[in-house]
């Protein structure tokens, strides 16, 4: 084979316009987020305080994990944390998995024949645009434990005697923000299948339906494993998200220990005790969950994602 | 004043070498038609005239400049599109002046040049309509006025009509065949479609798999094809191709060759590179048979007989061959399905190929060659 | 044959069903907080589930309230620009991406879809640091500068994405015709993005105007509060009673734009998401 030759001029021209299209977006992307993330880091080994954040000293390891007369400290050590890690992981285990199982019964019913579709689609839409910060009201409303709906609706059934108090009560406040959360996200997940369910080929089903195979046993046989790989991708998606969760539980419980997630943790700690070294810990203990998920699911997904120019 | 040369170009794409190595001149003001099955590089070709493509070694030149570096504008280039590839948001004017202004020309010349071409393309009423409000055809007049806008030296043409019905096509063929006996510049034009290369071409250049299988006219490729690839593609109906091994003596005038369930042929080929009992290919187009009818015990069957009116196709099996041969008979047409028939043709009209797909040329006299000899010494 | 009929409607009315509670849950606490918006004093604590009476006292009380036609002025302007930012950052590098192959670029891919999915938090002590040193501090431009982080990044994707599907003879057209990238993409492909622009543009406004922790963290006095903030702090005229009818008033105004929205551009919204699988 003959001596690759250096690419042309105009190939060259065009690589070059495209850095220079990229670079703005990269530059951007790193004064919003890199500078500010290594900054993160760099706090979580200070003492800064979110009153004069100018002024530190570096304290090594000391917001993470310390030994001192006898007893550890640091966040790593702080059981306020790991309940926030705990409640964290239920709020997303149990709110994606119900979003997921909803989202895949909407979907299913959405992706049926009928009159009004468009307006049903469109109404399931509805919560997705509601603001967080609005659905959090309106639900917490809705909850209220004197005046609310919902405890009328569960004594007008006999479901219960007496009125909760959902948001409140320890034992309950943090399924009140599962029901929000839930309320607020199946939409998408619904969307996100119905476009999946949308792309199977419709030959198989007809085959199925020639052998007279039961309905369900074709769901589980063949829908289910055809949209897997979309449904991954919602739900990893939806993972990250939750994992991240803040509004809804901060307007809802506000700083409850009962239902306080690894954002609020590190929220209180940064704005409200105003000590930046040991909330910044936090957020990059958070981070580094998040990361290590997100580059398992990037290295999984790999292929995917590079796709063709 | 254009002409382009292609010197020892290979283009490879990863792994795949989609042409090994390329060499072609293209004269000024010629009609080149590229024809080729899908995959055999031609698009790949006027893409790497046109710029659009580098390649992986060797060099183009145009007008004796090498321009591998160039982009289109530089090299004088206008490119005639497959799906048209007008832009959707711009009225037709605005579609044809487009490169003019980007050439930065003053507004009453654009003017000017648009309502040229607008004027031999018979746009002139549609100019201030956008795309989507008109025909096939004329989306693909305005393609072409647009690649022909900035008289560009060269124009290119990617398969233009492949996107049209079959009667448009052939108006648009006879458009084109105008265009360049106005315009008189160099056009280029990749089709798989042989009908319109041996229409339009002044020369045609036949690909297959990366490779040039012919160089020449539409004369020249339908009279002496040089390869067993270019003969069964130029021709419709395509050329009969036998299998047969040649018979006795070899160099001589005339060489007898055996054709099995045919018999001998006698053809007066150029023979003196093979010897008895090689394998050869005869190929006789089916116009070049005569048919007769012969005894019901010998002969061949013929299978079917396809009228069309001008003319009429008999469809001959022979005996061990999959695929059925051809004749081309005059109408009316005696012979029927189910008959018996023998064929004949005359020496001067086979075609023998040898086992690598070469063509055989006419036979030289002895003499001839041994001048040749003596004259390379 | 009977019994066919009856297994047949038996299927329609359950589907029927179906479609009435999913109904159900989707409107109905929008609806309820509609309602309820109407309802003013004692009315408030009484359980209905219709309006009776159009009060417009709440709304009459949250316009009134000049803090909070400030707060939606000050999300108009936050949601808006950062809108034209996202959208000019992210054209260029959206035509980059999605038409030039180059070494890198899924390297450049992956670091965007990385920062999408940045957790807030993580950059809030260092974002606050840089807006402080911009002099940003309670100024809504903090907000513009702050919601690039994740208005940017699937702008970027979901662009991409669109730029792909244009077709690649377009933009051989616009070479051969001696255009350059810049030219290409602004007289060519920017013109044909427009529904795709919409869509992102419409995604990204939607996550600006929704936006609270970086609203709260970074904004201190009610007239530079957005929305969102100026809702969740919003109070009565005691400690310890929240004004429920002001606030579903305040939730309805911010809400019915976005609502109208959806509906008006929901083929497209559905588009966009499925494109990017972002979040919403």
């Amino acid at each position: 084979m003959p001596a690759k030759r250096q690419a042309s001029r105009v190939r060259r021209q065009r690589l070059r316009a495209a850095w220079l299209f990229l670079i703005p977006m990269l530059v951007v992307l790193a004064a919003v987020a890199g500078w500010p993330l290594m900054r993160t880091i760099w706090f979580s080994f200070t003492d800064a305080s979110f009153a004069n954040i100018s002024e530190y000293g570096l304290v090594g390891f000391e917001n993470y994990l310390v030994y001192d007369n006898g007893a550890w400290y640091g966040v790593l050590a702080d059981p306020t944390w790991w309940n926030a890690v705990w409640n964290t992981l239920f709020f997303t285990v149990v709110s994606v998995g119900m979003e997921t199982v909803l989202g895949l019964i909407i979907a299913l019913t959405l992706n049926a024949q009928f009159r009004g579709r468009g307006w049903v689609r469109a109404a399931t839409l509805i919560p997705w645009a509601v603001p967080t910060i609005v659905s959090a009201k309106m639900w917490g409303w809705m909850l209220h434990d004197q005046f609310g709906i919902i405890n009328e609706m569960l004594m007008g059934l006999g479901l219960i005697a007496e009125p909760l108090n959902w948001t409140a009560n320890a034992d309950l406040s943090m399924w009140a923000v599962i029901m929000v959360d839930v309320w607020k996200t199946t939409p998408f997940m619904a969307l996100l299948t119905l476009a999946a369910l949308q792309m199977l080929p419709s030959d198989c089903y007809e085959a199925a339906k020639v052998d007279g195979i039961h309905p369900v046993r074709v769901f589980f046989k063949v829908t289910l494993p055809l949209i897997l790989p979309a449904l991954m991708v919602a739900i990893i998606f939806r993972v990250l998200d939750a994992l991240r969760v803040f509004d809804v539980i901060y307007v809802l419980t506000s700083n409850s220990a009962d239902t306080m997630s690894m954002s609020v943790y590190a929220r209180q700690q940064l704005v409200e005790f105003q000590d930046v070294g040991y909330g910044s810990a936090a957020s990059t203990v958070l981070f580094l969950i998040i990361a290590l998920l997100t580059i398992s699911y990037l290295y999984l997904g790999r292929k995917q994602i590079g796709g063709e120019a | 004043m254009a002409c382009v040369e292609l010197k020892n170009i290979n283009k490879t794409f990863g792994q795949i070498e989609i042409l090994p190595c390329v060499n072609l001149r293209i004269e000024d003001g010629e009609f080149v038609v590229f024809v080729g099955p899908s995959g055999c590089g031609k698009s790949t070709m006027l893409r790497l005239i046109a710029g659009l493509e580098d390649p992986t070694s060797g060099d183009i030149e145009i007008d004796g400049e090498v321009v591998t570096d160039q982009s289109p504008k530089e090299r004088g280039v206008g490119m005639v599109f497959q799906s048209y590839a007008l832009y959707p948001h711009m009225s037709v004017y605005e579609n044809i002046a487009f490169g003019l202004k980007l050439g930065k020309a003053r507004k009453n010349k654009i003017r000017e040049w648009v309502e040229k071409t607008a004027e031999v393309l018979q746009l002139e009423k549609l100019l201030d309509r956008k795309p989507r409000e008109l025909s096939g055809g004329q989306r693909q007049r305005v393609a072409i006025g647009r690649a022909m806008a900035r008289e560009p030296k060269i124009m290119l043409f990617d398969e233009p009509l492949s996107n049209l019905d079959a009667s448009l096509r052939v108006q648009m063929r006879t458009e084109i065949a105008k265009l360049h006996d106005r315009l008189q510049s160099t056009m280029i034009y990749v089709t798989h479609d042989q009908v319109e290369a041996m229409t339009l071409a002044d020369k045609i250049v036949v690909l297959n798999g990366g490779n040039i299988e012919q160089v020449g006219t539409p004369y020249e490729l339908y009279e002496t094809p040089a390869s067993l690839f270019v003969a069964g593609f130029i021709g419709s109906p395509k050329m009969n191709l036998m299998p047969g091994s040649i018979d006795g003596e070899v160099g001589a005038p005339t060489t007898a060759i055996n054709i099995r369930g045919l018999g001998k042929v006698t053809v007066n080929r150029e023979t003196s590179s093979l010897k008895d009992g090689d394998a050869v290919t005869v190929g006789v187009r089916p116009e070049h048979f005569t048919l007769a009818l012969s005894g019901p015990d010998h002969g061949l069957e013929v299978v079917n007989v396809e009228y069309l009116g001008n003319e009429a196709y008999v469809y001959v099996e022979l005996p061990g061959m999959q695929e059925l041969m051809v004749v081309r008979q005059p109408v009316p047409c005696e012979v029927q399905t189910g008959q018996r028939v023998s064929l004949a043709t005359e020496p001067e009209l086979v075609h023998v190929f040898d086992a690598s797909g070469r063509a055989l040329g006419p036979f030289k006299a002895e003499a001839e060659s041994a001048e040749r000899l003596a004259a390379t010494q | 044959m009977n019994r066919k009929l009856l297994k047949k409607i038996a299927a329609k009315t359950g589907f029927a069903i179906l479609l009435a509670g999913i109904l159900l849950f989707t409107v109905f606490p929008f609806y309820y907080a509609i309602v309820t918006s109407f309802k003013s004093g004692s009315e408030l604590f009484d359980v209905t589930w219709w309006v009776s009476a159009f009060d417009f006292s709440n709304y009459a009380s949250v316009i009134g309230d000049g803090s909070f036609v400030g707060s939606i002025w000050n999300s108009v302007l936050v949601s808006f620009a950062t809108v034209i930012i996202a959208m000019a950052f992210g054209l260029t590098a959206a035509y980059a991406l999605g038409r030039v192959q180059f070494r890198g670029r899924s390297a450049v891919l992956m670091i965007v879809l990385g920062v999408s999915m940045f957790p807030q938090v993580a950059v809030l002590s260092g974002l606050f640091e840089v807006i402080r040193a911009l002099d940003l501090y309670n100024n809504p431009l903090a907000l513009i500068f702050s919601y690039t982080i994740f208005t940017l990044p699937f702008t970027v994707w979901i662009l991409t994405t669109f730029m792909r599907q244009l077709p690649k003879e377009l933009e051989e057209a616009a070479i051969v015709d001696g255009a350059s990238p810049m030219t290409t993409l602004f007289k060519v492909f920017i013109p044909l993005m427009w529904p795709a622009m919409a869509t992102t543009g419409l995604l990204a406004f939607i996550a600006a105007w929704n936006e609270f922790l970086f609203a709260l963290t970074f904004t201190l006095t009610d007239d530079q509060r957005t929305v969102p903030v100026a809702i969740a702090l919003l109070t009565g005229g005691s400690q310890y009673e929240l004004p429920w009818g002001n606030l579903m008033a305040a939730s309805v105004i911010v809400t019915v734009p976005l609502v109208l929205l959806v509906l008006i551009f929901q083929r497209r919204i559905v588009s966009g998401l499925t494109a990017g699988a972002v979040k919403g």
